[in-house]
């Protein structure tokens, strides 16, 4: 008899060698993929070369490495790690290695490659690696020595989590994105309310969302404490992959009578329009009750909401209009196939006549790291994934975290606002 | 490196949620590669601790509350406390990623609901590792830890992840002769 399993069982099933695992197992698994950075590959490198005695990686055609946190170098320190980050990846022969101006986040740039597919184990170091479950894998953030370890073996340990269940019923309203269900979602069960869980995301409402907004939705993941966020395989997936996946896949269901630690039921018609408070994710509160709040910033940006849908909304509520005095709006695309894609559709042009600051692609200001950190008692609205203090500088700015077209108007009143203040309605076919 | 079996020092109490932000602020990340230049600004973020660092006698024991480490998967996180003197964590609960990296690192972390909430800041704490029991003088109170897996005690028994790779590559040369 075959034991029931969801996605995530067996798709640590299978990395493992297994017929079945089950909650709380610890397995030893096989990694499809893994992924590293300007912060993380440093010290990954050195523990793998000088601390486990490894010459080469394990198979150079299955490792990313992304220029973006501290890039451009912000400082001269950040320029070494740079460079440590560069040599590595060219010592090793490492394959997807993205160079200043040719890649952009990670998290954008895996998927948008086809390098994250259907039915993996992926692992990045970097917490935001669970983005990539919305395409059907299994992907989770790991630490520098657990990097090291996947770079050495190909290899890596993990404690089979049980599954957490959310069903999303209906439609979402005009204006409301998944950025906003997930902050929803995240106020609902608290920022340790899937902690080292696996939340599967499912029901009818997610056919009508679209990729890169499934993205934000398991990006977001870590948020609510996950291992890892994953969504079943859909014509949408399908769609998305389709001339872009790099491997050929195989895509995993969850079984009728997997178990399940608990199930959550949402009616997303009844979400409105969000964003989270000051000082943490899980600080959800509906638009109207801080709507007016003033603001020094405005930031979209990000792994969480800068991919070029999410640019096409902010650009159809700034057409026409000017950012408010008083407000800056830094706009950083997510990645440079996004800005590319940008300037073909003219949308710079508009964030330009608007009046904002467009960057190169990094993840600059959403970890307080360059290009838009604020200062003390600022207060900013930005389209990222975290508000805790401190995160974009200094402990005491206050951020609010929303999507990108609540984002766009904001930076025109100068004030939290809701988009239909500045725009009737969103254009059809840009949602 | 081994663990040894009984650690004394004194608490230093936070509370819950405390994230990676707040435990070495992503700026620190430039010095990535230098625990001792991150301890000096370990727990920096959280408010009201911006000098915390300094007051760290070396061997003290750090007690937190739930989801402690949430946020950011930066290694630098347990690396800036131990690099600040800290010989041990103790939280209610940790968050993924922070725990993994501890136990990676072979840095020795406790989850333990009763010390978590019965102890006090400057509290003298003894904390038996083998027996997965804290002592707290101050009080007189006992905690009982729970228990790791099996295997996440040999990692730290190890040392870490380090040498269980070490090992493996070991075991792989062995099997998969040079071909020259």
């Amino acid at each position: 008899m075959t034991v029931a399993m969801t996605m995530t069982e067996k798709i640590l099933a299978r990395g493992a060698g297994r017929e079945s695992v089950r909650p709380g197992d610890l397995v030893l698994a096989q990694v499809d993929f893994a992924m590293g950075h300007d912060l993380t590959i440093p010290p990954a490198g050195k523990i793998m070369r000088e601390q486990m005695g490894a010459e080469k990686i394990w198979d150079p055609d299955r490792v990313a490495v992304t220029q973006d946190h501290f890039q451009p170098a912000k400082d001269a320190a950040s320029a070494t790690l740079g460079r440590l980050t560069r040599e590595f990846s060219h010592d090793m022969g490492i394959k997807w290695y993205f160079e200043v101006g040719q890649g952009g986040i990670c998290h954008t740039v895996l998927p948008e490659n086809g390098l994250v597919l259907p039915g993996e184990l992926v692992v990045g170091a970097d917490s935001h690696s669970c983005t990539y479950g919305a395409l059907n894998n299994f992907a989770t953030g790991i630490g520098s020595t657990d990097l090291a370890c996947v770079l050495a073996l190909g290899e890596l340990w993990f404690r089979v989590p049980e599954t957490l269940k959310f069903v999303y019923h209906n439609r979402l309203k005009e204006w409301v994105e998944a950025k906003d269900l997930i902050l929803y979602v995240i106020g609902q069960i608290g920022v340790d309310g899937a902690r080292s869980k696996a939340m599967e995301h499912t029901g009818e409402a997610l056919k009508h969302i679209d990729m890169e907004a499934r993205l934000t939705m398991t990006n977001m993941a870590i948020e609510a404490g996950a291992k890892n966020g994953i969504m079943e395989f859909d014509e949408v997936t399908k769609e998305y992959l389709d001339g872009r996946a790099k491997r050929p896949y195989t895509p995993v269901t969850s079984d009728r009578d997997a178990e399940y630690e608990k199930v959550f039921e949402f009616d997303v018609e009844k979400v409105e329009l969000g964003v989270a408070k000051p000082m943490s994710p899980d600080n959800y509160a509906p638009l109207s009750e801080v709507a007016g709040t003033r603001l020094d910033q405005v930031f979209i940006g990000s792994c969480t909401n800068s991919r070029i849908t999410d640019l096409r909304r902010a650009a159809a509520v700034l057409e026409n209009h000017k950012v408010a005095p008083g407000v800056r709006l830094i706009i950083t695309p997510s990645s440079h196939q996004v800005a590319i894609q940008a300037e073909k559709e003219g949308l710079i042009r508009t964030f330009l006549a608007a009046g904002a600051a467009w960057t190169t692609a990094t993840c600059g200001a959403c970890l307080g790291g360059h290009m838009g950190v604020l200062g003390e008692g600022e207060i900013c609205l930005s389209t990222t994934n975290r508000n805790f203090p401190g995160r974009m500088g200094h402990p005491k700015a206050q951020v609010y975290l929303s999507n990108p077209a609540v984002a766009a108007a904001s930076a025109v009143t100068g004030v939290i606002t809701h988009p239909s203040e500045v725009l009737d309605h969103m254009p059809a076919g840009i949602r | 490196m081994t663990l040894p079996k009984v650690i004394r020092g004194k608490a230093w109490k936070f509370g819950d949620n405390v994230d990676t932000d707040q435990i070495i602020p992503a700026k620190y990340a430039i010095y990535s590669l230098d625990e001792k230049e991150l301890g000096k600004h370990a727990m920096e973020g959280v408010p009201g601790r911006d000098t915390w660092a300094t007051g760290v006698t070396q061997g003290d024991i750090l007690v937190g509350g739930s989801n402690f480490g949430c946020g950011s998967s930066r290694e630098i996180a347990p690396v800036a406390i131990r690099g600040a003197g800290i010989s041990l964590v103790v939280a209610d609960s940790f968050a993924r990623i922070f725990f993994r990296n501890a136990i990676n690192m072979g840095y020795p972390i406790l989850q333990s609901p009763p010390a978590a909430e019965g102890v006090e800041e400057g509290d003298e704490l003894e904390v038996d590792l083998e027996e997965g029991i804290i002592r707290n003088f101050t009080k007189g109170d006992e905690y009982r830890c729970e228990a790791f897996p099996q295997f996440m005690n040999e990692l730290l028994r190890m040392g870490g992840l380090v040498p269980w790779v070490r090992k493996q590559l070991e075991e792989r040369r062995k099997m998969t002769p040079s071909r020259g």
